[in-house]
């Protein structure tokens, strides 16, 4: 995955609360066996049906932070969701509260999600909203967002931050401590059951 | 110290742990469907590597399946397409598939238990968040996502930071007609929709202790529309009970040694929780939801709610957005809202028990005529048992459409979807915008609303039809 070190973008303000992965991206675009490609299926429906919606107005177009309600990425794991993200433009997401598991596959992909209170969330919403130009900056180094005279810090869990920065890929760090992987192996009880053969 | 149940799962599977890293967690069972897996496989392709433990790894066809006409190819072409590449990648990396028409074929959290490949105190994951499902058997399971099946396929483990942990206790005795789908709807509805980020849940209590697996099942299903990490429930007799016997279950010596074991997995005296839910068994009634997400459901004798009566402005702002996309007028009781289908199936509420419960309300009746109802059995094994028992004919009967294996209408990634501004009841788990169908509008029930349901043509509890 390519590292994710600081960024600097506009944002689109997304003012709602738990939107779920289906709307991020609904499951029929699901189907395909690629991993790129996802920006077609990217809010399809919210783009399609509601002429208002935020990524339908020409000044937030190019926006690369999405500012969104509390509870965002929540239902199906699908990464998908990341993916036409990514896809879409988008290297962060900031909201107040993330799905657990749209929150980890983020981490896994290289998009940065940063939890700030949900003051914060609306401030950038009014500064957006007020200027769609606002230039706001995410260092993951720093652990900063800024824009205009505003800056405002957020947690990143060291290991992740590290992951992120270096852009390393989880499967290749595992394969470091294989021989612990195996020690395991050896203790597990031998009633535990095997998918194969199929009885 | 004393330790939670899900502690003592999670500390037995931990391979290596340091200070300022994730844990290194073995995974004792892999599911793997069509949707999230392609990409996965690819990326151990690309890197040269294989799956390291094929012996651990299942796979299925469930999302992508059609309930009708199973045994020609499947006419949608990008749809063939992905179910084709599970069907190599199983091959090219030597991995059990139970593809469509097998035996063994359905979805993937109802096969895991049928086939005895669920145990308790085992660490479970699936490319699907609703492999909360095995935590009915006191295993710890959780949904992931494509990367982290990579990662599964290619280790048998997955970096992890020990979960939080909530107590959901539910005393008492659940009223008739109030089954467990009602109780999980209730707890999403006092939580919300991501309440439980960070947990797992434990639920407990004689109200739970007191249920079939097929119920627990339902109740750890939608932990995840909490936003848990997953959900479970201490193993005990109806859970060994359950497992005697399958095919995948130990025998003999084995058998004793695993009960023994399982008879350990407890939630010691004294353990602390981060967070704990109390509900009373005896207050719950027949729950249905009237938004689009899960958490915004109500009894079914409630009046769809007013936004207006709703102090937080975010909350209210979503049940205004709720209410536009439903088409539903605030005040209006939920038992005047029509439908025009009714779905019974997926991992929530398509095993056995819940096609037994429908059936017995339809038995000799006829449903609504303006009123579609799909019956979708959640494994080949699932539709063979009612079959056997003759519930195919009470539904057929009672003019529901009797169709094959599969997730189906849950998220109509087959050809089972509603129509732009159709209406449903559906025993499934989510209710999200288009979440069945483009346009779609679903409210979330148990099996037993949604035979009660078809009767009618609109929301209506069973108690409702006595005399009816």
């Amino acid at each position: 995955m390519d590292a994710f070190i600081t960024h600097t973008g506009t944002v689109a303000p997304l003012r709602r609360s738990a939107v779920d992965t289906d709307q991020i991206i609904p499951a029929e675009y699901l189907k395909r066996i690629t991993r790129t490609g996802f920006e077609d299926g990217l809010f399809v429906a919210w783009r399609t049906n509601e002429p208002d919606f935020v990524l339908n107005k020409p000044e937030y177009a190019d926006a690369s932070i999405l500012v969104a309600g509390p509870d965002f990425g929540t239902g199906s794991s699908r990464e998908h969701a990341v993916w036409a993200l990514l896809d879409g433009g988008f290297r962060v997401v900031i909201s107040s509260r993330f799905a657990d598991i749209f929150k980890n596959n983020s981490t896994k992909a290289g998009l940065l999600t940063v939890v700030l209170p949900q003051a914060e969330v609306e401030a950038l919403w009014a500064a957006a909203e007020a200027d769609p130009t606002t230039q706001v900056t995410v260092d993951l180094q720093a652990k900063l967002v800024t824009y205009g005279g505003t800056t405002v810090p957020f947690e990143a869990d060291d290991y992740t931050r590290w992951r992120l920065l270096e852009g390393l890929d989880d499967v290749g760090l595992t394969e470091r401590h294989l021989g612990d992987v195996e020690a395991f192996e050896a203790r597990r009880p031998a009633w535990l059951p095997k998918a194969l053969p199929a009885l | 110290m004393p330790k939670t149940l899900a502690e003592k799962v999670y500390e037995a599977h931990v391979v290596r742990s340091t200070a300022g890293e994730p844990d290194l967690l073995y995974i004792d069972l892999h599911l793997v469907h069509e949707v999230t897996s392609p990409q996965a496989f690819d990326g151990l392709r690309a890197a040269g590597r294989t799956v390291r433990r094929p012996d651990l790894t299942m796979a299925t066809e469930d999302h992508n399946v059609p309930t009708l006409d199973i045994l020609s190819p499947i006419a949608d072409p990008i749809s063939r397409a992905q179910v084709d590449a599970l069907r190599r990648n199983a091959a090219e990396f030597g991995i059990r598939l139970a593809p469509m028409g097998d035996r063994d074929q359905g979805i993937v959290h109802v096969i895991g238990p049928q086939l005895g490949l669920t145990q308790p105190g085992m660490t479970i994951v699936c490319g699907d968040s609703h492999t909360s499902t095995h935590g009915a058997f006191g295993a710890l399971a959780f949904g992931i996502g494509t990367s982290e099946v990579e990662h599964v396929l290619a280790t048998q483990t997955l970096p992890q930071y020990k979960p939080k942990q909530m107590a959901v206790t539910v005393d008492g005795e659940l009223p008739p007609g109030v089954s467990a789908k009602d109780v999980i709807l209730a707890v999403i509805a006092q939580i919300g929709t991501n309440g439980a980020a960070g947990h797992v849940i434990e639920y407990r209590g004689s109200a739970i202790e007191a249920l079939s697996m097929e119920a627990r099942m339902t109740i750890c299903n939608m932990s995840i529309e909490a936003g848990a990490k997953a959900g479970l429930i201490a193993p005990d007799q109806t859970t060994f009970d359950f497992l005697e016997g399958r095919p995948h279950a130990p025998q003999g010596a084995d058998w004793d040694a695993a009960v023994e074991y399982w008879s350990t997995l407890r939630t010691d005296e004294g353990a602390v929780f981060d967070a704990e839910v109390v509900l009373d068994a005896a207050t719950l009634t027949p729950f249905v939801t009237w938004g689009t997400n899960p958490g915004q459901g109500l009894p079914i004798s409630e009046r769809v709610p007013d936004p207006a009566q709703i102090a937080d402005e975010g909350e209210r702002q979503a049940a205004e957005q709720a209410l536009a996309y439903m088409g539903l007028t605030p005040g209006t009781p939920l038992t005047e809202i029509e439908v025009d289908t009714v779905f019974l199936g997926s991992c929530t509420n398509g095993r056995i028990e819940d096609l037994r419960v429908a059936a017995e309300l339809l038995r000799g009746k006829t449903i609504d005529p303006s009123t579609r109802m799909l019956v979708v059995p959640g494994s080949v094994g699932v539709k063979s048992q009612a079959e056997a028992e003759g519930l195919d004919k009470v539904f057929i009967d009672a003019g529901a459409e009797w169709r094959g294996a599969g997730c189906s209408m849950c998220l109509g990634m087959n050809p089972d979807q509603l129509k732009p501004g159709e209406r449903s009841a559906s025993t499934s788990n989510r209710n999200f915008q288009g979440r069945q169908g483009k346009g779609g509008r679903t409210h979330l029930v148990s099996p037993s609303v949604a035979a009660a349901t078809a009767l009618t043509g609109r929301l209506t509890a069973p108690a409702d039809l006595i005399g009816a």
